[in-house]
C-alpha cells in the first residue's frame, strides 16, 4: 500500500455563516496525481488557500507525511515543500526567467549584497533543461508564450523543491502542443515521486492525467475513486448532482437563407489574409483554430476594434468602412470578449451598471442634454437579470468583481440582450466557467439562435463548437483553411485543418504567442 | 454577578459605538460630520470663528475654490488630472482683463507684446464699450475651454499620460500669462464686472450663485445623462467602456474642456474678487484643488466622485485653511498641517472602500 504524503481530515469552513466546506476528508498518495474536480463554488479554491496557508480551516487538521500541518501563512506552505501553479500567473513579465525563479533567493557574491549571476545562471538553466524547455535563462517572460510561462512556473516550484504541486486550470491558455508538452512533464514528475493536485474544468484532461478522482459538491465530497472507474458522464453527474444528458441542449432552430454578416477579402498584413464568411440568420457558426491563428483578431476587426487594410464588412446588408465600436452597435452588433475581466466588466461598477452599459444611448432622449431614463432603465436591466439568473446580491448594489465566474459571463452576455442584436460576436464564452454555467451559456446561445440572431461563436474546444454550430470554419495562421457543414463534423479533418501550415506541432510553440 | 452585569453593559455599550462610528465613517456624508465636528471644537475655542465676518470670509473662499474642485472631478473620474488648471486661471485672467480694463499705464505695459496691436493707454479696443464685460467674460470662457480642449486631445487622441500633458500645459500656459503682460497686474477692471467679486444678494455672494449653477448642472449631467455614465465607465475601465460602444477619446476630451471651463469659472470669480487680472493668479492653489477633492473622497484611480463629495470636500478644507490662518501660526507650519491633513484623506479613502468592500460581501 502507498503511503499517504498529504492527507486532509475534517476540513470545515464557513465564511459569515455560509458553509464553504464541510467534513473534507481525502488523501493524497506519494507520486499520485489526484484530480480534484467540482462546479465554480463548490469549495476547491477555499480547500487550496486552506492548503496553502491563506486561509485557516474552522474545524479539521491536515496531516503531511506524519506530521501536523497547520500553515498559518503563504511562507510555511512553501517551506513545507507545497507548490502552487496558479491560472492566472504570478510571473513578473518584465523580468528574465533567472530573475524570476530566484526573485526572493538571489545567491549572493559572498556575504556582500550582489547577486551571483553565474550561479543564477546556470541553476537556472539546468532547471529549464530538466523541464526540456531550450530557452536561455536572461529571456525575459514577456516573450514567452502562455506554454512557456506554465513552465517557467513549474520550474520555479521545481526550484523550491516542491514534493507537492498543485495545478489550477494549467492548460486554459495553452495550445494544444503545448497542453501535451505540460502533460509529459507531469508524467514526468510523477516518475521522480512528486505528488500533484490537478484541479481543472476540463474533464477529458483529468481522466486523461488523473490516477485518483475526488469530486467536490457545496462543499462536501461527494464522490472519490481511481480514475480509471470514472467517466465524464459519471464525473458530470456527480458534480452538478444530477444526470445531464447531454451537455449540448438541443437546437430546435433551422438557420435562415438570410444573410446578417459578410465579409469579403479582409487583409491585414501579418495577422489575416483575404477572409471570406458569410454568417446567416438564425445560425450558430463556428470559429475553430489555435490560438495565435487569428481568429480573435479577426473578431477584433469585424467589431471595429483593430484596423485592416482590405476587405469589406457587410452587417444587415450595409458595408462598413472606418467604424469604431459604437457604429457597430448601433448596427446591431454585440461582443462578448475573450477576457471578461479587462474588456467585457466594469469590475468596480454594479451589476446594473454593466448590464446598462452599452445600450444606455437607447434609454436617453435623443436630443443634446440626452437625459437618461433611469426608472426604464433599471426595469430593463431587471429583466434581464432575472431571465438569465443571475445570481447575486442586490443587482444595484452589487458589484461585478463578487460575482462568480459564470455570473460575470452573464452579466457581459446580458448587457448585450439589452439592445436586442441581430449578430452575435462571442469570443471564448465559456473560458474559465462551471459545467453548469456552461450549460446555461449553450442554452442562451440557442434561444438567441432561435429568435433569428446570427451568431459568430469563437472556442478552442471543438466538442463545444461541434455540439452547438450549424457550421465551422477553421482557421490557421491568418486563413481560413476548412469549412464543414454539420453533417461532416468531424475532430479529425478539422484539427488538421487547424494544424494547416504547421509543419512540426513541437515548433508550434510560437504560435500561441500573442 | 454585579460585576458580570457590568460587564455586559459596557460590552454591548461598546458593540453599539462601534456599529455606530462605523455608520458614520461608512456614511457619504462622513466629510460634512467631520466638518461640522472641527467647526464645532473649534468654535469652543475660538468663538469669534463664526463671526458674521468671519463666516462671509469662509463663504467667499468657498465658492471659486469649488468651481475648481467641480472641474477636477470630472477629469479624476475619468482616472485623470488636471495640473494646468492654476495656469488657465491665470491666462484667462490676464487675457480678460486686457479686453476689460479702461486704462494700462503705457510705462508698465509698453513692454508687452501686445502694445500696440492689442493694447493702448486705453486698454483694449472693447474697454469702456457695452460690451466689454460680456465679451471679456466670454473670451476667457472659450480660452479655459481650448486649453482644456488641446489637454484633452492630447491625452485621448495621443495617448501621452495626462500628469505629464497637464504639468506641460501648466508651465506653458503660465509662462505665456506672464509673457503676454510682461508680469505685470493689470488693473482699473470696470465696476459691472469687480462687482461679480464683491456685490451679491444681501450676504450671499454673487460668486455662491454662479458656482450653484455650475454644481447643479454638473450633477445633472453625473447623475442624469449618458454622457455622465460614460465618464464613470471610463474611469473604471477604459477598455470595456470601448468595446461597449463608448466614445472614450471624445468622452475624455469632453472631460478635459469641462475642467478648464470650470478653471475659467473660477478666474472670473477670483480675478473680479481681487479687481485686477494677474498673471500668477492661482499659483499656490493647485494643492487647494487635489487635497479638496481627495478630501472630498474624489478617487485618484478613477471611476468615484460627487458634486456633493466635491461641497463636502472643499468645506472643510476652506475650514482647516480658515483655522489655521486663523492661530497665527508661524507661516511654515500651514502646508505641514494641510499635507498631512489631506494624507490622512487619502488613507481614509482606502479604508473606507475596503470596509465598503466587505459590507456588500456580507
Amino acid at each position: 500500500m502507498l503511503e499517504n504524503i498529504l492527507q486532509f481530515d475534517g476540513i470545515s469552513k464557513s465564511f459569515f455563516g455560509v458553509r464553504a466546506l464541510e467534513d473534507v476528508s481525502f488523501s493524497l498518495p506519494g507520486s499520485h496525481l489526484l484530480g480534484l474536480i467540482g462546479e465554480n463554488g463548490a469549495g476547491k479554491t477555499t480547500l487550496m488557500n486552506i492548503l496553502g496557508g491563506v486561509l485557516a480551516p474552522d474545524s479539521g487538521r491536515m496531516r503531511l507525511r506524519t506530521a501536523d500541518y497547520a500553515p498559518r501563512r503563504p511562507a510555511d506552505a512553501t517551506g513545507a515543500g507545497i507548490a502552487f501553479i496558479h491560472q492566472e500567473w504570478n510571473l513578473f513579465t518584465n523580468l528574465s526567467i533567472a530573475d524570476n525563479l530566484f526573485i526572493n533567493r538571489f545567491p549572493r557574491l559572498g556575504r556582500s549584497p550582489f547577486i551571483n549571476r553565474t550561479v543564477t545562471r546556470k541553476q537556472t538553466a539546468k532547471l529549464l533543461e530538466s523541464l526540456n524547455l531550450t530557452l536561455s535563462p536572461e529571456t525575459l517572460v514577456d516573450r514567452l508564450t502562455p506554454g512557456e510561462r506554465q513552465l517557467v512556473e513549474i520550474a520555479k516550484a521545481l526550484s523550491t523543491g516542491a514534493e507537492i504541486i498543485i495545478f489550477d486550470e494549467p492548460t486554459t491558455s495553452l495550445t494544444a502542443a503545448e497542453t501535451q508538452r505540460l502533460f509529459d512533464i507531469i508524467g514526468g514528475l510523477r516518475e521522480q515521486g512528486k505528488s500533484m493536485i490537478y484541479i481543472s474544468h476540463n474533464l477529458g484532461n483529468v481522466l486523461e492525467l488523473a490516477d485518483d478522482i475526488v469530486v467536490l459538491r457545496d462543499g462536501r465530497v461527494v464522490d472519490t475513486g481511481p480514475g480509471r472507474d470514472f467517466t465524464i458522464d459519471r464525473m458530470i453527474s456527480r458534480m452538478v448532482g444530477r444526470a445531464i444528458d447531454q451537455i449540448f441542449p438541443t437546437r430546435e432552430s433551422r438557420p435562415s437563407q438570410e444573410i446578417v454578416l459578410e465579409v469579403k477579402g479582409l487583409s491585414q498584413t501579418g495577422i489575416v489574409k483575404d477572409i471570406n464568411l458569410v454568417l446567416h440568420k438564425a445560425e450558430v457558426l463556428g470559429l475553430f483554430g489555435l490560438m495565435g491563428s487569428g481568429r480573435t483578431e479577426l473578431a477584433r476587426m469585424l467589431f471595429g476594434l483593430e484596423p485592416f487594410e482590405r476587405g469589406e464588412i457587410l452587417a444587415n446588408g450595409v458595408l462598413c468602412s472606418r467604424i469604431c465600436a459604437g457604429d457597430c452597435i448601433r448596427r446591431g452588433m454585440a461582443f462578448v470578449t475573450e477576457n471578461r475581466r479587462e474588456e467585457g466588466l466594469l469590475m468596480e461598477a454594479t451589476v446594473v451598471d454593466n448590464v446598462g452599459l452599452a445600450a444606455l444611448p437607447a434609454f436617453a432622449s435623443t436630443r443634446f442634454p440626452r437625459l437618461l431614463r433611469h426608472r426604464q432603465l433599471s426595469e430593463a436591466v431587471t429583466r434581464i437579470a432575472e431571465s438569465m439568473r443571475i445570481k447575486s446580491g442586490p443587482v444595484a448594489r452589487t458589484l461585478a468583481k463578487n460575482l462568480s465566474g459564470g455570473n460575470q459571463q452573464k452579466v457581459v452576455i446580458g448587457k448585450w440582450l439589452m439592445s436586442r442584436p441581430a449578430i452575435f460576436i462571442m469570443d471564448e464564452p465559456t473560458r474559465g466557467i462551471d459545467v453548469g454555467a456552461k450549460h446555461e451559456v449553450y442554452s442562451i446561445i440557442n434561444d438567441l439562435a432561435a429568435q433569428g440572431a446570427g451568431i459568430l461563436l469563437i472556442s478552442s474546444e471543438l466538442e463545444e463548437l461541434m455540439g452547438l454550430c450549424d457550421r465551422i470554419l477553421v482557421m490557421s495562421k491568418g486563413e481560413i483553411t476548412g469549412g464543414f457543414n454539420r453533417a461532416e463534423f468531424a475532430q479529425e479533418p478539422i484539427l488538421h485543418a487547424a494544424f494547416k501550415g504547421h509543419q512540426r506541432l513541437s515548433q508550434n510553440g510560437r504560435a500561441g504567442q500573442r | 454577578m454585579a460585576g458580570a452585569q457590568v460587564h455586559r453593559v459596557l460590552v454591548f455599550g461598546w458593540g453599539k459605538a462601534l456599529a455606530v462610528a462605523r455608520r458614520i465613517l461608512l456614511s457619504e456624508n462622513f466629510v460634512l460630520y467631520l466638518s461640522l465636528v472641527f467647526f464645532g471644537g473649534l468654535y469652543l475655542f475660538m468663538p469669534y470663528i463664526a463671526g458674521g465676518r468671519n463666516l462671509a470670509n469662509i463663504s467667499s473662499n468657498m465658492w471659486p475654490l469649488l468651481a475648481l474642485v467641480l472641474g477636477q472631478m470630472f477629469v479624476l473620474i475619468l482616472g485623470g488630472i488636471d495640473l494646468s488648471q492654476t495656469s488657465i486661471m491665470a491666462l484667462t485672467s490676464v487675457i480678460g482683463g486686457m479686453l476689460m480694463t479702461t486704462r494700462l499705464d503705457p510705462a508698465l505695459f509698453a513692454k508687452s507684446p501686445l502694445w500696440g496691436l492689442l493694447l493702448s493707454a486705453d486698454g483694449s479696443p472693447l474697454s469702456g464699450t457695452v460690451l466689454a464685460v460680456p465679451l471679456g467674460i466670454a473670451a476667457m470662457l472659450l480660452v479655459g475651454t481650448s486649453v482644456g480642449l488641446v489637454n484633452g486631445l492630447a491625452v485621448a487622441r495621443f495617448r501621452m499620460p495626462a500628469f505629464m500633458v497637464t504639468l506641460v500645459s501648466m508651465m506653458f500656459f503660465s509662462g505665456l500669462a506672464i509673457y503676454l503682460t510682461k508680469s505685470e497686474n493689470i488693473m482699473y477692471l470696470p465696476d459691472g464686472y469687480t462687482r461679480i467679486g464683491s456685490g451679491g444678494i444681501g450676504l450671499v455672494p454673487w460668486s455662491f450663485f454662479v458656482v450653484l449653477v455650475l454644481g447643479i448642472t454638473s450633477h445633472l449631467v453625473l447623475k442624469h445623462t449618458v454622457l455622465g455614465r460614460w465618464f464613470f465607465a471610463v474611469g473604471k475601465s477604459v477598455r470595456t467602456a470601448v468595446v461597449s460602444g463608448v466614445p472614450t477619446e471624445r468622452v475624455i476630451v469632453i472631460g478635459y474642456a469641462l475642467s478648464g471651463f470650470c478653471a475659467a469659472v473660477a478666474s472670473i470669480l477670483y480675478s473680479a474678487r481681487l479687481a485686477g487680472g494677474r498673471p500668477t493668479l492661482g499659483q499656490n492653489l493647485l494643492l487647494d484643488v487635489i487635497g479638496a477633492a481627495v478630501i472630498g473622497g474624489i478617487s485618484l484611480f478613477g471611476g468615484k466622485g460627487k458634486v456633493l463629495w466635491a461641497l463636502f470636500g472643499v468645506l472643510f478644507f476652506v475650514l482647516l485653511s480658515n483655522a489655521l490662518s486663523m492661530l497665527a501660526l508661524p507661516f511654515y507650519t500651514e502646508p505641514v498641517v494641510k499635507g498631512s491633513v489631506i494624507l490622512l484623506a487619502a488613507l481614509l479613502d482606502v479604508t473606507r472602500t475596503r470596509l465598503l468592500a466587505r459590507e456588500v460581501i456580507v
